[in-house]
Parts: structure tokens; sequence; C-alpha cells
């Protein structure tokens, strides 16, 4: 066994791809639009390859994600010509619900957790792929490649299976659904390189430029649009960043970077000091963040 | 986090060749609860520098409670990322974490201790090549080490590193650590262990984590990290049988059919012949499709998609073989099985057996002995209880391809699946084929169950009566029977009671003999409605499991599930058999509704109400019942 380790994580991912086609009768790619859902989707489409991946892609819209995100989800799906399906939670809508007004826990639970269940319920999926990784954090660290939850789509760490060797057990019960983790051995490095190795397209914002920033909390947020509200004393500059990770513009921090391209980023990834997740509010809002969404049905 | 350098590279392009190439070495920690394994792990990863610094700060931001108590911060938080873990201080699950130094990869699953958790230990063992086994230097070694070493070797791990933990409290006495390996080396004796190497350490503060420490001069051997950096896994083995499990047949069109597949073991290339193991057929690889451009060759481990050069029947749960080596096929055969479940695994109760693609049902036959994790001795058993490991027969109902484990981790290994709950209640590594299962053939028999049903002019029927005792099921059956007797119906009652007095006397009233019970009363219920009779089967059959096995052994259509659904209350009421009176006071063992769990029928396709109703009237009704059916039909 001495597959290189991109050619290694690449077949694991690939089988556990099929393995969902295999035992279940309405799986869905939960695409968000960053860097390891656009590997999860090349994987996908060489994992059926020559036919098309026989699953449609579902994006979760916030309302609150960056432009060039959207017009990035648009221009994949008409390349590709995968199915994509856009959700967004309407009454969330309709309540005004948003970051600013409303906190990040309670948006991020309105329009992301909810909005999820929505859609898995109206599209009656039985299971969700996604492109969650062990290495981002700590809870993370604890999923399984196959992840039950339950009718209420919770998660129950306690009530995880056991996973020996590449058997997985894909049954479940009545109203059940499984999450699945295709890259949950990859790491943000393995994400780089393997972009690098198959040129795989990604969201520019990934790459350094000149963006209006104003700091706030210690973070850099981008105003991407006039939506966002300026404290006294505030004020929008522009400034060389880039992203590490891409969500809700309020709640995603940018880092001060030079890199441009891929090359650049890994060269700046052997030197950062810093875990991905850092820009990420809605993961320190408070302690034990991201199980507690989980156990709601967030990812 | 396996990405820190302190320079960047000259040559992006040759680091990121050389990252890429570098062996990956796949490790657990075990060992008992209080070892210290997070700890062990927290501190390799930050003496190396491998943690970042918002996660060593937020760190200490959970840990400034034992700051403020004048205590250092728990490296152990760094990996225990649940709630309940943090709250408990213990680990609860799996967590993996990946890094990399300049010489190796590295994959550590810190594995729990605690006995009640070791499913999760098995969960990272089965994909190991080593196993860190800490031990407490001023406690030795434990039920727990033994157990988890027993496993690892169950489970084909090969290396052990012997960590002796909280060196620093035993004053880094060589006498100490002398005496724990001289004894762990003896009990490992059995367990073929390739290599140990045990290490004195002091997790907390360091001492031989990532160098040598000043504390134990007399220690010559390696540190933690030094060893796991050089260790020499197994030499790449002899080349093995070519093994490609069928995972998925593609057929995006007419002319394009495709086997998808994970290459398990061995190469194959265009050109060279395979055969598809259960059934034998021969044919060649024609291509290996793949997004990138076709294939010349694909190798063990590799994803990839096969188009043969004949149409054979090859579907899920098969396998593409090497002709020269083929692996076994037979429904029949030995295994060592480890129990996860709260409920015990019990012979004769009918489980889904899963292998890497195949799902067959399956029956433990015998369990030939369980293994004590003690001595290593067998002893004799009925059942295997949660943590316990077994030597079992199993049977499964249509055969599967495999190899034993020993040869091959991936062909080898099946998990079991509940089938009410669909939990994974345990792993089993299989052993060897039996070959008695190869004398015994199905005999074909010219007269046919339609015949035979046709000649008594009805249609063949299971009504499956199932309740409390004194609910009033033998009653409402032996009315049913007098009326469809009456109307010329050919049919058979099997009464719990009288068959206890033949066929099944030998069964008494544990779990184990219930579902024994049941199994074989359904297997006669199957005999006599292939007869082409009516059976009336009035038994109390407590369990879910044990009702839809009998369901699924009959044709669809052909189980009638009749709840006849009596209060406790009621029973104990009427107690035509005297029998609550003693089990409420204690005298009868495992009676059902009292001393013995009662599952109620989720979907049953009658539902009697016995206290409404008189048993005449509810045996019109299933009479009705039956009468649709046919009519349906």
């Amino acid at each position: 066994m001495s597959l290189a380790n991109l050619r290694r994580l690449e077949a694991e991912a690939i089988h556990v791809l099929r393995e969902v086609v295999a035992t279940f009768s309405n799986p869905v790619v939960l695409y968000s639009i960053g860097k390891d859902s656009s590997v999860l989707l090349h994987l996908a489409m060489k994992a059926f390859f020559p036919a098309k991946p026989p699953f449609p892609f579902l994006h979760v819209d916030t309302r609150w994600k960056f432009r060039e995100m959207i017009k990035f989800r648009d221009r994949m799906a008409r390349e590709l010509g995968f199915n994509l399906l856009v959700h967004t939670n309407q009454d969330g809508v309709d309540q005004g619900i948003g970051p600013f007004t409303h906190g990040s826990n309670l948006h991020t639970h309105v329009m992301k957790t909810i909005a999820l269940r929505q859609a898995l319920e109206k599209y009656g999926f039985d299971a969700a792929l996604a492109g969650a990784r062990r290495d981002e954090e700590k809870s993370r660290a604890k999923e399984r490649m196959f992840s039950i939850r339950n009718a209420q789509h919770g998660w129950d760490p306690k009530r995880q299976r056991p996973e020996m060797w590449k058997t997985y057990n894909t049954r479940v019960g009545a109203g059940e659904t499984m999450r699945v983790f295709p890259l949950s051995n990859w790491t943000e490095f393995d994400i780089w390189q393997y972009i690098l190795q198959e040129s795989i397209p990604i969201v520019q914002l990934y790459f350094a430029a000149p963006r209006p920033i104003v700091q706030r909390d210690g973070m850099l947020i981008m105003v991407d649009d006039e939506r966002m509200p300026l404290d006294p004393g505030e004020e929008v500059a522009d400034r060389m960043v880039r992203f590490r990770t891409l969500g809700c513009y309020p709640l995603t921090g940018a880092i001060d970077s030079e890199a441009a391209t891929v090359p650049d980023i890994l060269r700046e990834m052997l030197t950062v000091r810093t875990s991905e997740r850092l820009s990420r509010l809605i993961d320190t809002d408070e302690a034990g963040a991201m199980e507690k969404k989980k156990r709601e049905g967030y990812f | 986090m396996s990405y820190l350098q302190s320079v960047p590279p000259h040559d992006l392009e040759a680091h990121l060749a050389d990252h890429d190439s570098k062996s990956v070495l796949r490790f657990i920690t075990c060992g008992s609860v209080d070892d210290g394994k997070s700890t062990l792990i927290g501190r390799l990863l930050v003496d190396a520098k491998l943690i970042f610094e918002d996660q060593l700060t937020n760190l200490g931001r959970v840990g400034s409670q034992a700051a403020a108590n004048g205590e250092e911060i728990d490296l152990a938080l760094l990996l225990d990322g649940l709630e309940a873990e943090r709250e408990q201080g213990i680990t609860i699950d799996v967590a993996y974490r990946y890094f990399a130094t300049s010489k190796r990869k590295f994959i550590v699953a810190d594995t729990p201790g605690h006995e009640e958790y070791t499913r999760n230990m098995v969960t990272g063992a089965s994909t190991a090549d080593l196993a860190v086994i800490l031990i407490d230097s001023r406690q030795g070694i434990l039920q727990q080490t033994r157990r988890h070493s027993y496993i690892a070797s169950l489970l084909g791990i090969r290396h052990i590193i012997l960590a002796v933990n909280k060196f620093d409290l035993v004053e880094f006495r060589q006498s100490v650590f002398d005496e724990i390996a001289r004894d762990y080396r003896a009990f490992a004796k059995k367990l073929g262990f390739v290599s140990i190497q045990p290490i004195p350490i002091s997790a907390r503060f360091g001492d031989n984590v990532i160098s040598a420490s000043q504390n134990t001069p007399w220690y010559k051997g390696p540190s933690l990290l030094e060893y796991l950096e050089t260790v020499q896994l197994d030499p790449p083995e002899a080349e093995r049988s070519f093994r490609f499990p069928v995972q998925l047949v593609m057929r995006p069109n007419a002319d394009f059919r495709g086997y998808a597949g994970q290459v398990a073991s061995g190469r194959i290339s265009v050109g060279e012949p395979v055969v598809v193991a259960k059934s034998g057929q021969r044919s060649t690889v024609k291509a290996i499709v793949s997004f990138d451009g076709n294939l010349a060759t694909a190798a063990e481990g590799e994803a990839v998609t096969l188009v043969l050069a004949d149409e054979v029947d090859a579907s899920r749960g098969n396998m593409l073989v090497a002709p020269a080596s083929r692996p076994f096929v037979a429904d029949q055969f030995q295994a060592h099985v480890i129990w996860f479940d709260a409920n015990p695994m019990l012979p004769g109760r009918s489980y889904i057996l899963r292998t890497e693609t195949d799902s067959v049902s399956a029956t433990v036959t015998a369990l030939k002995h369980q293994v004590n994790i003690n001595s290593f001795t067998r002893e004799a058993a009925k059942s295997l209880q949660m943590n316990e490991v077994g030597v079992c027969n199993i049977s499964t109902q249509a055969p599967i391809a495999f190899d034993a484990y020993k040869d091959n981790r991936a062909t080898g290994n099946f998990i079991f699946v509940d089938r009410v709950t669909n939990a994974t209640v345990g792993a089993g590594m299989i052993d060897f084929p039996l070959r008695r299962a190869d004398n015994v053939h199905w005999q074909a028999t010219d007269v046919n169950k339609g015949a035979r049903a046709a000649m008594k002019s009805q249609r063949p029927a299971v009504l499956w009566f199932t309740g409390l005792s004194g609910s009033g099921k033998s009653t409402i059956a032996n009315a049913l029977d007098r009326l469809l007797h009456a109307r010329g119906k050919h049919t058979y009652m099997l009464d719990g009671d009288n068959v206890r007095h033949g066929l099944n006397r030998d069964l008494g009233f544990t779990e184990a003999d219930r579902v024994e019970n049941i199994r074989r009363i359904a297997e006669v219920a199957k005999l006599m409605a292939d007869a082409g009779l009516i059976v009336l089967v009035s038994f109390i059959s407590p369990f879910r499991g044990e009702r839809r096995m009998a369901r699924e052994l009959m044709e669809e259509g052909e189980f009638i599930e009749i709840f006849v659904d009596t209060p406790l209350e009621e029973c104990a009421r009427r107690d035509p058999k005297g029998l609550y009176e003693k089990a409420l006071a204690g005298k009868i063992a495992n009676f059902t509704g009292v001393s013995s769990p009662y599952e109620v029928p989720e979907n049953p396709e009658l539902h009697l109400n016995t206290v409404e109703e008189d048993p005449i009237a509810l045996a019109l009704k299933i009479e009705a019942f039956l009468d649709r059916q046919m009519e349906d039909k």
C-alpha cells in the first residue's frame, strides 16, 4: 500500500461517494461554493465518469454570501452541467433575519440550520454529502465518514456507529438521514495541493487582492454590499487581503496576504501560525459552539 | 497542522512532491482511563510545534480555570472535543489528528480507554499499523492494557509502542520500567506482535516524547517521536492476489457497462483475465476507465472502473479476482466476533451481515467459545455480552466471497447490523470457511408449493399470533381454526406450550433460548406453508427481531402478524394458568411482561382488542381479513 498521499485520499473519497449512490435512494451534495465543496464537486465528476454525478447539488443560500460566490456558483453549474438546487428559508427572509440585526448565532440557526432542514425535508433526501474535514475543528475530528442524524436532524455523539475498515453501515430507519463526509481525512494543506494538482476552479476571493475592509472585533470584514452598517469611527479602507474560508460575508474574516496564486497560497501556508477557522466568527461565539450547532442539525 | 515550517521552501514543487510521497503511518493510542493518552498526543503536537497559535490560546481560555488553581494547561483539551468529554475529563470517541514531520506523515486516532467505549477503540484500530499502548507506571499492566493489546492483535496491528507514562511519579526509576517491560513482553508473547518498543515517558513534562530526557540517563532507546518516524513497518509484501469487490455497476447508457470499486489487493492490467468469484465466470479486462483518461494498470487502493470483454453477471457484493488464486465462496464460516451492543449477541438471532460491499442475512449457528481477555483462555458461553470477543460459526442466507482476515484485512472483515435499530452491533474477522456446508444441497422437488396449495383450493398463510401470556392468543386461534376447518380449509395450529413438550423441550426461557425457540417454529411454519397449509402460530414471541426474521422467511404477503393486545393487568387478572401469580411472587424468572420485556408490534396486519370483543367475534374478523386477501390474489 504505497499510493501517494493525494491519490490515496482521492480514492477514499471516490469510494465513499460511490457507496452513497449504491446504498441510498435519494442523496444530495451540499454545495457551499467554498474550496472543499469545489474539491468534492470535482471528485464527484471523477467518481461516476463517464456518467455525470447521479445526484443534485444543493446550495443553502442565506442571502448573505459574498456576491462573487453566487456568480461563481451559477457559472460552475452552467459549465459542468450539474443539477443545482438553491434553497433559502423564506420565513427567515420575511422576518428580516440577518447577522447585523440578530447576531451570528440566530442568523446561522435560522438561515443555515433551519434552512438546511427545510430543504432536506422538502426533497426527501436520505443522505447529504458534504465537504467537512476532521482537521477543521475538534468536534469535527470526532465525526464519522457516515454520520447518522435522527428524524429531527440532530447529531448525538454518543449514538455514533463504530466505523471499521471501509465497511460502512449505511442503513437508516424511517425519518433518519445520513450525513456523509468523503473528505474527512483531508487537511487544509491537502485541499490546496489537490486544487493545484487538478487545476480545480475556485472563487477568486481565496486569492489576495485589494478589497474594501473594515476592522471590527479584531477581524477584517469585507464590505460586500450596502447592507453593512458602519459603527461611529469605523472606516472602510482598501487592504490587500484574501480569505481562508468562505461563508456569510459579515461573519467571515479576511487575512492580510500577498498570495495571488495557488502556489503562493501553499507557500504562505507553510509559515502560517493560525488555524483556518479562526476567521469564522460562528465557531468562537461560545465554548463548544460547533458541537452545539451540529446537535441542532448544522454541519 | 501538518504543514508548519519555519522557512518556506525554495522549490515549492519539489517540496510538494516530497511531501506527497512521504510514507504515512496510521497509529492509535490506547490504554486505560487516565493513563494520559490525550495528554500524550497533545504534548507531542505542542512540543513538535504542530499546533496553531489560536488553538493554544483557545486552550488557555478553556483551561484558564485550571491555570487559576495553579495547575498547568490540560493538554488533553486539545483533543477531547466533545462537551461530555470536557465535563467528565475522559475521551468518549475517537479523535483523528493529522500531522507531518520532515520524515513521515501521521494519522493518529486517539481512542477511548473506558471499557464502555471499546467499540470506538476498535474503530481506530481497524485501519492502524501501530498501537501506542499507555501504561501508568504506578499501576503496571491493567485489564484494559490486556484488552486493548488483544484487540489490537486481533485486528491485525503488528507493532506496539509501550509508553510507560507518568514516569515522573515513580522518580524515573529504571527498575519500574524494566519490570513493566518484562511483564508486558511475557503477557504479549501469545499475541504475535512483530515489534514491541517500551519507552519511559512523562507526557505531562515531555520526557522522552520528542527528545531524550535528562531524567532517564539509563534509557538508551529512541524518544516517542523518533521511533514513530523511523519504525520499519512490514516490508512490502510479496505481490498479493488481485481482489476487486464490486461496489457499483455503472450503466450510463446501453453501450457502457463498467464495474466500479476499489482494488482491495494486488493489481490488474488491461488484457489480463479475471473471474467472477461467486459464479466462476471468466472474462478479461478490456479497459480501466478513469476521468483522466484510460489506465493501463490499477493497483491496490485505487478506486477505478473496470470494463470487461464479456457480458458476465457480476453485481454489487460480488468480487472480480485473479483466476489462479480465488477467494472462498461459502455460506458458512468461522469468525472472531467483537460484540459492541448492550443487547447481547444471541446464537440463532438473525442479523444483517455486511462486508465491504455485500449485505446478507446471517445467524450465529454456534458460539464455540468466548476469549477471556486476561488469560486468553477459551471459556464456554451461551451469548456474547458487550465488549466480549467470541469465536463463532456463522451461517449466511446466501454465499459470500471472502478471504481469511489474516491474509486480507479488506476482504476478510464484516460487521453485524441489528435488524430493528440498524445499529452496528458487532465486528467480525473471518478465520476460514466451514466445509460441512458443501455436502448439503437443496433437493429440487417436482411437486411444488403451488401444486400442493392448488389441490387444497387455498392459499397458504402463516397467521402469527403474538401477545402476552394469557392475552387470549390460543383461544382466538382455536376458534379461527374451527371456523376454517368447517369451511374445508386445511390448517394446522402450532401452540407454544405444545411445541415445548416435543420439538423444543431442550429449550428454557433465557433470551437466547427464546430466540432459538422462535427460529425453530418459524422454520416449521415455513415447511407447513410449503405443504400448502394455513398455519396458525400462537406464540408470545416477545422480540421484534425474531418476528421480523419469521416474516422474512415467508413469501411476500404470506406472513400475517396478529397482535393480540391485552393489557398486562387484564392478563394477570385472567391468569388462566396461574403463571402471573407465580411470576409476580418472583418464582418464575424471565416471565414476559413481568421480568422480561415484550416488544409491541409496530405494524401488525391485524390489531385485536380482547377487552372489548370476545374471541369468536375476533376470529370472524380474521376470517374476513383472510377472505379479502384471497380475493386480492
